[in-house]
């Protein structure tokens, strides 16, 4: 006997890798203008989110500069990060990574936690956040350590 | 009532083009003016400019019969610098048979395929970039035109909405960099306002000649966007926006970018 439609569907989605499952994100809670939690329950590591600042993988210095000159190519399409932990508390660095067009929609900013809503994603990055919950906090640690 | 307030949305729609951030036509600037003296050097001097290499091949196979019909493209032609005076400034252009608009790369493999009975050249093959860079160098100096046939209004139409949509995991538009921000740097670089005024280009990045259509994959993957194949309605709509947008402006082609 022929099997049903919807079971051969079933048996297909069954049968796709995992790769092509989105993933999943951590919720989050905005409040305010800001995510007052960590999105993974723990601080993150300052150190570890300098070394994500500056690498170019993760995009900032595309557009931003900072207090690291040892950095050679900053971008001067927004504005720097220094004295970012004094302009803005650690809840509002984090949306702002998380989701910064949920703040100002004309924003170029990418949200670098977000997975929904994008036209055209290339294969290799669809339904992935740009960066992890994990790489959200270190940066959040390093930002908010830059005090002037 | 109603008829005030739908004049004055139509008002709104009419001044939204401007809002958006769009380049005055006297504030535009080729890619040639963001670049060093050095480049621009490279670029002024026909003897230092890589991209004469791939014109010299290109005036080779211009003159090298070719397919079935064992004809050259200088049988039908003739002189490149008198029968392509001026053809690259009005390209992407309306071809009847498919009516569509086609870009030069594709102008010139219907010639292959039709005329030669050859097979297509590949897209970024050296042998399409030398013919089409040969074709381009007539047109050194003169205003492009792309885009003056009002059969091509609605492609015109589609590569405009293209330029404005947000694509890619990092969700920019072409806009938000080639419009708004094209006088600031990404990460060192200048960003241009992406007008197409040298193609095919030499570009150092490359170390080695491209079309418009490879530049615009490129950014597309920078924007993390899966980039449109080679030859797309899309992409050639892209194309064509482009190059009505650089209306009047003057070809430079084989340009040298950085």
């Amino acid at each position: 006997m022929m099997p049903s439609a919807s079971r051969l569907i079933a048996m297909i989605i069954a049968a796709l890798p995992a790769a092509t499952v989105a993933q999943t994100l951590a919720p989050y809670a905005i409040s305010g203008d800001g995510i007052p939690d960590s999105l993974t329950g723990q601080p993150g590591d300052a150190t570890r989110g300098l070394a994500l600042v500056l690498a170019r993988s993760s995009t900032c210095i595309l557009c931003h500069s900072g207090p690291f000159p040892e950095a050679r190519f900053q971008g001067d399409l927004a504005p720097t990060l220094a004295g970012a932990g004094s302009r803005s508390t650690p809840a509002q660095l984090r949306l702002r990574l998380v989701d910064a067009s949920s703040i100002n929609p004309e924003t170029i900013m990418p949200s670098y936690y977000r997975i929904d809503g994008f036209a055209r994603v290339g294969s290799a990055w669809r339904d992935k956040p740009i960066l992890s919950a994990e790489q959200i906090e270190d940066i959040v640690a390093y930002l908010a350590s830059l005090r002037e | 009532m109603m008829r005030r307030a739908l004049f004055v949305l139509a008002l709104l729609g009419a001044a939204l083009p401007a809002a958006a951030g769009e380049i005055a036509p006297s504030e535009r600037r080729s890619g040639y003016d963001f670049m060093s003296s050095d480049t621009k050097a490279m670029q002024d001097d026909d003897t230092a400019n890589p991209g004469m290499l791939s014109v010299l091949d290109g005036d080779t196979l211009w003159n090298t019969k070719a397919g079935a019909a064992n004809k050259s493209c200088s049988d039908c032609h003739g002189d490149v610098s008198v029968s392509m005076k001026g053809a690259t400034a009005r390209y992407p252009a309306f071809n009847a048979t498919s009516a569509t608009p086609i870009d030069l790369g594709q102008r010139v493999n219907l010639c292959r395929t039709q005329h030669q009975e050859a097979a297509p050249l590949a897209p970024e093959s050296s042998e399409l970039l030398a013919l089409t860079a040969l074709i381009a160098k007539q047109s050194r100096g003169m205003p492009i035109i792309a885009g003056d046939d009002a059969r091509l209004a609605t492609s015109i139409a589609r590569g405009r909405e293209l330029f404005f949509q947000r694509e890619g995991q990092l969700n920019i538009a072409c806009s938000n960099c080639h419009d708004d921000n094209a006088d600031r740097h990404l990460a060192g670089s200048a960003i241009t306002q992406g007008q197409p005024t040298g193609y095919p280009i030499y570009r150092l990045e490359w170390q080695g000649m491209g079309s418009l259509q490879r530049r615009i994959r490129g950014c597309m993957t920078g924007v993390r966007a899966q980039a449109f194949d080679f030859d797309a309605a899309d992409m050639i709509a892209l194309e064509l926006y482009l190059m009505s947008r650089a209306h009047g402006m003057k070809m430079d082609a084989p340009a040298v970018r950085p």
